[in-house]
């Protein structure tokens, strides 16, 4: 080494900064991989998709998003033929399988459903957990220590243990099977997470801020829309994207809770297959569809989600 | 611009005493410096007159209206605090402004407010700049505007040039100080730092476990500490204390010290014999051979125009400041003779000072404790 170049104690060397590199490309494959197949079997048509070997190079085909949208019945040639041309590219398609298009599928308002409960329950979340996390952080509250065990504890066992108590609940109060009574389920444990992390959050902001603020007339609630509000989204963006991944994914209790009209996206995707046969496809292009808004919120807000995981851990 | 008078005030948190019964008036236009080690009570004080916390006891006025009670935003004062507190989500015409908008004054008449504020702060180049990226100084220039921009009542820091770097904050204190002769803004400063209290101040009260020690102008709290404790805490290297015992009388003009006699202010007070402690502040030290009251060098500080020498007698280190030139070697005997027109005098027990000739021609500013 050359007497110019100083040798840093905490900059890690060339070699294990390869080292590193090497794990974190082979983490990256391994994780994508599952998700490239299934976004390449989206656009496989049935029979490619169940090939063997695994087809890698296929014809791309939408009939996967086709059969995902539509609801189908299987006629006679004479009948199709009898029926005049093709309306679409999906009619075409389908009508080569010697089926026509009955109507749309349930998988658009469910996918709907699964928009509104997951970002409803997001916001409730969010809302709630600010204002209880800003009380907690501010204000001298009785058995403080106690509640904010007490608000954790609520997490201290998976959510589907209280499965059956909730059921009951939800059957005696007309919320089974409501988007209301979904929005309001993950709200309840969406909000705990969300009471922490943003007292964590809070608690970095000096009340400084708002004592300024008060000084120079506005009221307490003035002062944290706004002080504390705009010096804490980074805080609320990055609890806003773990308490959505965890309401869009949530599978047990909207399949236990849910079975028509409030039913979301994750337990109408697995009865793709019980419909029309063994569908991969379809299943892959409804799985690929109800993994878009996700991936879009995350890379929105992914500098906040970024400084949300590593906070706190340095203190400036 | 208004008085500040505080009367009786107490702050209990729990079983600690914050603040314990504290008395002064802040005239109208006054430089006001509370000075005092971390912890003894000075920003809980400032932060009571603020409203920022309510006094378990005890009247705040603020130009004649008690205020005690009163929310801070209905109090009319202006706040700077050590952090600044310029918020980050804005630029530096919208922080100057955002007092001014808490009163639904119009945007263009707020517009001629902060500009002829950053102008007379000198900081109007700034105006469209975000405050994450000023300088320390102009941190404290943009938060001094914020303060003045809204003419209160009067001005509230907490050691607001506490952050900064020595060669700026020299810088500021003197700037501090001429923005006070121009606008003769009543103000309450808080500080640890004597030196920013001595060149800033019209008045400091210097405070100690909650308690202020003593209320008086710098040159009085300098000269003629009330207690040992200010006579300690001012002046750099403090006061100087040598041991004596027995009791003084009235009209005593001489003390023995370690078997010297030293002359003294014409003591004004008897006083039973108890221990008591002779104050002397290094400047007021020369060295003589012929002095009966002696020591052996144990050591100097050079700082240019003058020297520090520490030395070491019966009664344990004595720092004398003595002309540069002398040259002195560690181990030297010395004899020491004390100017005795400025010495003081205090009682161990209470630390209180002793009643002598020097506080004759002082105005009577005793606080009382309660």
């Amino acid at each position: 080494m050359s007497l110019t170049t100083a040798h840093s104690v905490v900059a890690p060397s060339a070699g294990s900064k390869r080292i590193a590199g090497a794990i974190i490309i082979a983490y990256a494959l391994i994780s994508i991989v599952p998700l490239l197949w299934i976004f390449a079997t989206s656009f496989k048509t049935p029979p490619d998709s169940i090939a063997y070997p695994p087809k890698i190079v296929f014809q791309p085909s939408i009939e996967g998003y086709c059969n995902l949208f539509t609801t189908r019945t299987r006629q006679t040639p004479e009948y199709i033929n009898s029926l005049g041309p093709a309306t679409g590219f999906c009619d075409e398609t389908v009508r080569k399988r010697n089926m026509v298009i009955a109507g749309p599928s349930n998988f658009l308002p469910r996918f709907i459903n699964s928009l509104v409960i997951a970002f409803g329950s997001t916001f409730c979340a969010v809302f709630l957990g600010t204002l209880s996390a800003y009380g907690f952080s501010r204000f001298k509250v009785p058995l403080a220590d106690d509640l904010l065990f007490f608000i954790l504890s609520t997490r201290f066992m998976p959510p589907i243990a209280v499965a059956i108590p909730i059921y009951l609940m939800y059957r005696e109060l007309g919320l089974s099977d409501t988007a209301l009574g979904m929005i309001l389920l993950y709200t309840a444990v969406n909000v705990s997470l969300a009471v922490w992390l943003l007292k964590g959050f809070i608690d970095e902001i000096p009340r400084e801020y708002e004592e300024a603020a008060m000084i120079d007339g506005y009221t307490r609630l003035q002062a944290f829309w706004r002080t504390v509000l705009p010096q804490a989204t980074t805080g609320i963006a990055a609890t806003a994207i773990f308490c959505l991944i965890f309401a869009w994914n949530e599978y047990a209790f909207a399949a236990l809770l849910t079975s028509g009209t409030a039913q979301t996206a994750p337990p109408f995707i697995p009865t793709i297959i019980g419909e029309g046969g063994q569908d991969w496809p379809a299943v892959a292009a409804g799985t690929t569809i109800f993994l878009v808004p996700i991936l879009v919120f995350t890379i929105l807000l992914r500098k906040q989600l970024l400084r949300g995981i590593t906070f706190g851990a340095v203190r400036k | 611009m208004a008085e500040i008078r505080v009367q009786h005030l107490r702050k209990a948190f729990g079983d600690f005493v914050a603040v314990q019964d504290s008395n002064f008036v802040v005239e109208d236009g006054e430089f006001f410096v509370m000075l005092g080690p971390s912890g003894c009570g000075k920003t809980t004080t400032l932060r009571m007159i603020a409203g920022l916390e309510l006094p378990t006891g005890g009247q705040i006025l603020l130009g004649g209206d008690d205020v005690t009670m009163l929310r801070a935003r209905e109090r009319d004062i202006a706040f700077v605090f050590q952090l600044f507190a310029l918020y980050p989500h804005m630029n530096v015409r919208k922080n100057i402004g955002f007092p001014l908008l808490a009163q639904g004054m119009p945007s263009a008449e707020i517009r001629n407010r902060v500009e002829e504020t950053a102008k007379l702060l000198r900081i109007d180049h700034l105006l469209n700049k975000s405050v994450s990226g000023l300088a320390g100084g102009d941190r404290q220039r943009v938060a001094l505007g914020r303060a003045i921009v809204r003419r209160p009542k009067c001005f509230l820091m907490d050691e607001p040039l506490g952050t900064l770097d020595t060669e700026f904050r020299d810088l500021m204190v003197h700037e501090l100080r001429e923005l006070h002769n121009r606008i003769h803004a009543t103000t309450v400063y808080v500080t640890h730092d004597q030196m920013e209290a001595m060149s800033m101040a019209d008045k400091i009260a210097v405070m100690n476990h909650g308690v202020i020690e003593q209320f008086g102008t710098p040159r009085e709290i300098y000269d003629r500490p009330a207690t040992m404790f200010v006579a300690d805490f001012i002046g750099s290297p403090p006061m100087n204390f040598l041991g004596f015992g027995g009791g003084l009388s009235k009209g005593a003009m001489e003390i023995v010290v370690q078997g010297a006699k030293v002359a003294v202010p014409e003591v004004r007070e008897d006083l039973a014999p108890a221990d008591m402690a002779l104050g002397i502040r290094p400047e007021h030290i020369r060295f003589d051979d012929a002095s009966k009251l002696r020591g052996a060098i144990y050591g100097t500080e050079y700082l240019g125009t003058t020297q520090i020498v520490a030395v070491e007698t019966a009664d344990g280190i004595i720092k004398a400041r003595v002309p540069a030139e002398i040259r002195l070697n560690t181990g030297d005997h010395v004899g020491l003779t004390l100017n005795s027109a400025r010495l003081s005098l205090f009682d161990k027990g209470s630390g209180r000072a002793v009643r002598t000739a020097i506080h004759d021609t002082a105005s009577e500013r005793r606080v009382q404790h309660g």
